[in-house]
């Protein structure tokens, strides 16, 4: 894989004859087998389907029938995407066994377009987690530093885009963890807006902030991969109605006259590393020398933005792991001697402790007497979030800042205090409460690790995120440094 | 006159919860089909069964049938209304909660007017409603031994299925009042085709709020709540047990505790079944899956001009273009099919008055004899029609007539064959007529005097031992015109 550079390389290769699907899809396989003992990133590996839709794909591409840019590439899914035949664990005991018989609408596009799933990537359980080591399968590592995590909850989906394994993977982005996981390791990763993409086959987190999105080397690779997964979903009652936009195609590499403002409260957090601010910094001199303009914006309300994702996200995440009760699927506890003791024991044997910690929060946050204190505020709170970012955008294009406040920590870091783990998402709740697009793209390094520049923009613009990305893309070279180990 | 109270020292105040299956194909938020006697689990999709990663897609069907409620009951139809989640755990609710409306639901407000008490004693009273919302039935546990041994199995066919929760006021006074306003309420449902409302099964079911008050009192009694009423017989039976019940313990100075009872028909009395210390906490919130619910005005007025003639408006056109009586056109008016089954007769036969008679009395009778309504019985508008114009033309009489209806519900036919088969033809053969109006004449004479001295009414007298001679099958015409030549000549 490391051989071609881009999706477009990619399909240069493939419409040359200088390589075949199956050729692609093979040295994938082969690159995850190697690596996995190291990275930890995939929850399971598809070896025969996916070798024998990547030779479907080589037919049709023989009799002239190729479906676009994504047919025979090689990608990855998030374990909480379903996919038919196929086991979903979202990396929690409590769904053991459970094989869907359904397939994600992200999964069904991404199939039609051609590409070829090779496997599932590593998560925290649920989504719930920043790093990647609250999974029943174990911590992924950072392919850029292997004691280090990747962010998360997507870890294994940005792992195995950075290592080279796969051009193209799919993530979800709840409170950040697209962006989060692609600024840690080091690629790009979009969190479109809310309910461009539907969530059918998405396994709930929290449903008002979940949204599918996709890692790649480039802002081009994630413009043909988000592309294809638009667009409106009849199963889906919050996908939006608007058709999907072309996005690789407005790629021009000009950015003059556009309007970024910079966000005063994001460089001013406290415990910020400067390495880091410094790099966004530097990213948006970059942009200003081709020609945008910047200027400071403010968001008035960012400081309350984690407290109000954790009260909407836990309570919403209380409320739909209700369905993991050991009764239709999934795990069961053993020899329970009434109804009530196979709830408990089954939910208790069968979810961690970062899962559990938040149902009891959630659940806590939606109980008689503390609704209006808690869950009911949180809304209102999160409506003000909202009108900062409609106001802002009233006076730029998009905005910039950093993704994350610090580089890749080392595992273990963070796992004992919680609370330091929830501030990794301070840059990046508010676009999921706003439901506004954020891509991440790599801008620079710290101690030889990865720094993340966040783009947020208006509702339905991720053309303009992805063409500013793509720009700045033209003129620097930090995304196309690979992790020293893995060239 | 005020409608009867049924406690004399208490006032009783009760106000009923009904859930109404709506009559939709499919489920509430998923594709899956509302069926009858399927195997079980056989009516279910991945949404009802609630596999990972499903999302509920709301049915614009069972809205609109929604709409028909809140209209057909004077509610104002909420243009903006939101589903919430009513979270607990059960074995056969799949989510682990229930979608459902909470602070914003579709329709509030309304009222129905209700017909309590018979005849003379009827009156009418308002029943205020306080909201019509929407939402999902649960599944279905089963703890057949035969079926599951000690374990309990899970159908959940029913998982999904489009419910109307309708809530009134507490304005009820007595359990007379309770049953009279669910009875109007099924009508109503099932004359806009928005439920088969079929309490057997278990398409409206009724849960009671119910408290005791002194007469005269302005703040309510602490109520308790009765689940699960199946039946008008329950619901009545339920009430009269949980007033006796209050009314105990507020003679002996005993406080009533707030509670959800249940009603054991084989005690005949109610019993706890949980304190409200310990009532769940369903933690409602806004489900994030679904879009608060948008109905346009555009959208209510077409569902409007859908509407059928409700049953108030028809009773009032009845009583207009039939002249009718208030209390014969609300007769005909209880349900949409016998409504449509008078005025099907009336326009087969030509006349309003004596069709109405005929279906008030003996058609109703024939029915509630067999516990049954007018669509599910053999007896058709023309037949009925056919019989009163067979009696009216004195080709049989009243009685004979009136002994065929029980049969024509039953079983159908055409009533001319029935009267040819049976011989149940008046007989008008003038021969054996005069001999029997001769007989009577002849040993009657006092009485045929004192019609000759203008006593009217001693010619009925003279008229029924003709009829008692012929056996009830004399044409009264008949022999009413053979007796008065025989007695004024």
């Amino acid at each position: 894989m490391a051989a071609y550079t881009s999706l477009r390389a990619l399909r240069a290769a493939l419409e040359s004859g200088d390589t075949t699907s199956v050729a692609l899809v093979q040295a994938s396989l082969e690159r995850a087998e190697t690596l996995e003992p190291q990275l930890r990133a995939f929850v399971w590996l598809r070896k025969e389907g996916a070798l024998a839709d990547a030779a479907a794909s080589d037919a049709r591409r023989a009799q002239g029938a190729v479906r676009g840019p994504l047919d025979g590439i090689p990608v990855a899914l998030k374990d909480n995407l379903v996919k038919r035949g196929e086991r979903t664990t979202c990396c929690s005991r409590i769904l053991e066994g459970f094989v869907s018989p359904y397939d994600a609408t992200a999964v069904e596009r991404l199939e039609a377009a051609g590409a070829v799933v090779i496997g599932a990537t590593n998560l925290d359980e649920f989504a719930m987690g920043s790093s990647t080591e609250q999974s029943c399968q174990g911590a992924t590592r950072n392919p850029w530093d292997l004691e280090r995590a990747p962010g998360g909850s997507s870890g294994g989906s940005a792992a195995v885009v950075a290592a080279g394994i796969v051009p193209l993977a799919l993530g979800s982005d709840t409170g950040g963890s697209i962006r989060q996981p692609a600024a840690l390791c080091g690629v790009v990763g979009i969190k479109p807006t809310y309910g461009r993409v539907s969530r059918w086959g998405l396994v709930a987190f929290a449903s008002s902030l979940d949204q599918i999105g996709v890692f790649a080397r480039s802002a081009e690779d994630a413009a043909f991969g988000l592309e294809c997964l638009c667009g409106h979903d009849p199963r889906d009652s919050t996908s939006l109605p608007e058709p999907a936009p072309d996005l690789s195609g407005r790629l021009d590499g000009d950015v003059s006259g556009l309007v970024i403002g910079l966000p005063d409260e994001y460089f001013a957090t406290e415990g910020a590393d400067p390495a880091v601010l410094d790099a966004v910094r530097t990213a948006v001199g970059e942009l200003e020398a081709a020609g945008a303009k910047v200027r400071p914006v403010s968001l008035p309300h960012t400081s309350y933005a984690v407290a109000t994702y954790y009260l909407i996200a836990t309570a919403e995440a209380s409320s739909n792991l209700a369905r993991y009760d050991g009764v239709r699927y999934g795990y069961r506890a053993d020899q329970v001697e009434s109804l009530t003791d196979l709830y408990f024991r089954s939910r208790s044997e069968g979810f961690g402790a970062e899962v559990k910690r938040r149902i009891v929060l959630g659940t806590y946050v939606l109980s008689a007497g503390y609704y209006e204190a808690y869950y009911k505020k949180a809304q209102q709170v999160r409506t003000l979030l909202r009108r900062d970012f409609e106001a802002a955008f009233e006076g730029c294009d998009l905005l910039a800042t950093p993704t994350t406040p610090e580089v890749a920590f080392p595992i273990g870091a963070k796992t004992d205090d919680p609370l330091t783990m929830y501030l990794s998402d301070v840059y990046t709740v508010s676009a999921n409460l706003a439901g506004v697009p954020g891509v991440s793209l790599p801008c620079g390094f710290a101690e030889g690790l990865p720094i993340g520049l966040q783009l947020l923009g208006p509702a339905l613009d991720e053309a303009t995120l992805l063409r500013a990305a793509d720009a700045f893309q033209r003129r620097t070279d930090h995304h196309t440094a690979t992790p020293p180990e893995f060239p | 006159m005020t409608t009867p109270t049924s406690h004399p020292d208490y006032e009783v105040v009760i106000g009923l919860e009904v859930h109404a299956q709506l009559r939709t194909r499919s489920k509430l938020f998923s594709p899956a089909p509302v069926s009858y006697g399927e195997e079980p689990n056989h009516s279910v999709h991945p949404v009802c069964l609630a596999l990972p990663g499903v999302l509920p897609v709301l049915n614009r069907e069972a809205v609109k049938l929604a709409i028909r409620a809140g209209l057909a009951t004077h509610g104002e139809v909420r243009g903006h209304s939101v589903f919430a989640r009513k979270n607990y755990f059960y074995p056969d609710l799949p989510k682990g909660y229930q979608i459902s409306q909470f602070e914003e639901p579709v329709i509030e407000g309304g009222w129905l007017d209700v017909v309590v008490g018979e005849g003379k004693n009827a009156a009418t009273k308002r029943v205020n409603l306080t909201r019509i919302h929407m939402e999902e039935d649960a599944g279905k546990s089963i703890h057949d031994a035969a079926i599951a041994g000690d374990a309990t199995h899970v159908d959940l066919n029913r998982a999904g299925v489009p419910l109307l929760e309708i809530v009134s006021e507490p304005d009820m006074r007595s359990p007379a009042e309770a049953v009279a306003y669910l009875r109007t309420l099924r009508a109503v449902l099932r004359y806009i085709d928005v439920s088969d409302a079929d309490m057997e099964l278990g398409h409206f079911r009724c849960d009671a709020n119910l408290s005791l008050r002194p007469h005269g009192a302005s703040e309510y009694g602490t109520r308790t709540e009765l689940k699960n009423l199946n039946s008008f017989r329950s619901v009545e039976a339920a009430l009269e047990a949980e007033i006796e019940r209050q009314a105990d313990l507020l003679d002996d100075d005993e406080p009533v505790v707030q509670a959800t009872m249940a009603y054991d028909p084989n005690s005949g009395r109610t019993r706890v079944l949980r304190l409200k210390e310990n009532a769940d906490d369903y933690r409602y919130f806004p489900d994030p899956d679904l879009v608060p619910l948008q109905i346009s005005a555009d959208e209510i007025e077409a569902v409007r001009a859908a509407l059928p003639e409700l049953a108030d408006a028809r009773c009032e056109r009845f009583q207009r273009e039939y002249d009718l009586s208030e209390y014969d056109a609300r007769g005909l008016t209880v349900s949409r099919p016998l409504a449509d089954f008078f005025e099907t007769a009336a326009k087969v036969h030509g006349q309003a008055k004596p069709v109405a008679n005929w279906i008030l009395r003996d058609v109703l009778r024939a029915l509630r004899d067999r516990d049954a309504e007018i669509e599910d019985t053999a007896i058709t508008p023309e037949a009925l029609a056919n019989l009163v114009d067979a009696v009216e033309s004195g080709k049989t009489t009243a009685k004979s007539a009136r002994g065929l209806v029980p049969e024509l519900v039953a079983e159908g036919g055409d009533p001319l064959v029935w009267i040819r088969e049976r011989g149940l033809e008046a007989v008008s053969d003038t021969g054996v007529l005069e001999a029997a109006v001769d007989a009577v004449i002849a040993e009657n004479a006092e009485d045929v005097e004192r019609v000759r001295a203008g006593e009217t009414k001693v010619l009925n007298f003279l008229m029924g031992q003709v009829m008692k001679r012929t056996g009830g099958k004399a044409s009264p015409q008949v022999v009413r015109e053979l007796l008065q030549a025989r007695i004024q000549s």
